[in-house]
């Protein structure tokens, strides 16, 4: 063609309903991970009804609910970090981001120091006070502190990709038209959330 | 030059959000009322309906469920109806059993 070259751009392959999908399809096994454990709490529940009653007293139903508050709190802002960038406003993108990022360590202080008093009452994992109760208590505490415990591993994990996300918009990695990357963090942020929604009645509402 | 297949079009107002966290903040107040209350053997299935009420707003409108294609909501079906089969033949087994 009149000795002019023709460059062909490399067609880059996209496929961002394919990405959620991925993730979809991993937070489906999480749902059975932490499935699993509800069926296991299912049972011992209705097996020890009355020791499930009387341990959950030993929990703290304000600081429970002001977890579940923020953790809410935290996912609003996620869902609108991602608002934010596809209407190509990064810098509030990465304030809701930071923002997000803030309330997921004020759920880990939460329950640091909620953990913190359970310990200091002796109760943990194998302690003598808890082994001299009665076997349904046992079980409480035991599906209490993995269930909160994995959770809050679920949180950490969670912030890393939040973390990794803040350092993708202010190079331009995630930008309104490239949104994928912080799409999927926020769909595993909202649920560690979905998690939390129904932990906090079934462990801290036990009346 | 992309070749992008599924591109996110839909963009959710921020209001739209807001609205549903007062929703949710508001369920989370009816379940620590609820469970106040003395329902006896129905305060556990009170609990769980107001936290799928919440679970599904989550589902929905934060993780963009409605606004995806139908396969999305389909597998969602699938795994928790899995879920439920786990559930229901564990308790069934662990009801009906004799020692």
């Amino acid at each position: 063609m009149n000795g002019t070259i023709e460059v062909q751009a490399v067609p880059l392959h996209r496929d961002d309903e394919g990405s959620r999908m991925g993730m979809w399809l991993f937070l489906f096994t999480e749902l059975i991970l932490f499935g699993g454990m509800f069926i296991i709490y299912a049972v011992y529940r209705f097996s020890h009804p009355a020791e499930f009653h009387l341990a959950a007293q030993e929990l703290d139903t304000s600081v429970g609910m002001i977890n579940t508050i923020i953790l809410l709190t935290s996912s609003m802002t996620m869902a609108m970090a991602i608002t934010a960038i596809q209407k190509k406003d990064k810098i509030l993108s990465m304030a809701l981001v930071s923002a997000t990022l803030v309330l997921a360590f004020a759920f880990l202080v939460n329950k640091f120091f909620e953990w913190s008093t359970k310990f200091s009452h002796g109760i943990y994992p194998g302690s003598t006070e808890l082994m001299g109760k009665p076997p349904g208590e046992v079980l409480y505490f035991g599906l209490y502190f993995v269930m909160t415990g994995l959770h809050a591993l679920h949180v950490m994990i969670g912030m890393g990709l939040l973390a990794v996300n803040l350092a993708f918009i202010k190079r331009g990695i995630v930008t309104w038209d490239k949104s994928v990357k912080l799409e999927t963090a926020g769909l595993y942020w909202h649920l560690v959330d979905l998690i939390w929604i129904f932990l906090f009645p079934l462990f801290y509402l036990i009346h | 030059m992309h070749e992008n297949i599924g591109k996110t079009e839909h963009i959710v107002e921020y209001k739209t959000y807001a609205y549903i966290w007062m929703a949710l903040i508001t369920f989370t107040g009816v379940t620590v009322i609820a469970a106040g209350m003395n329902l006896g053997n129905w305060t556990v299935f009170v609990a769980l309906a107001i936290a799928s009420i919440k679970g599904l707003m989550v589902m929905n409108v934060f993780m963009h469920l409605k606004f995806e294609d139908k396969v999305f909501k389909i597998f969602a079906m699938v795994a928790f109806a899995i879920l439920m089969i786990f559930l229901g033949g564990t308790m069934n087994d662990f009801i009906t059993i004799r020692w």
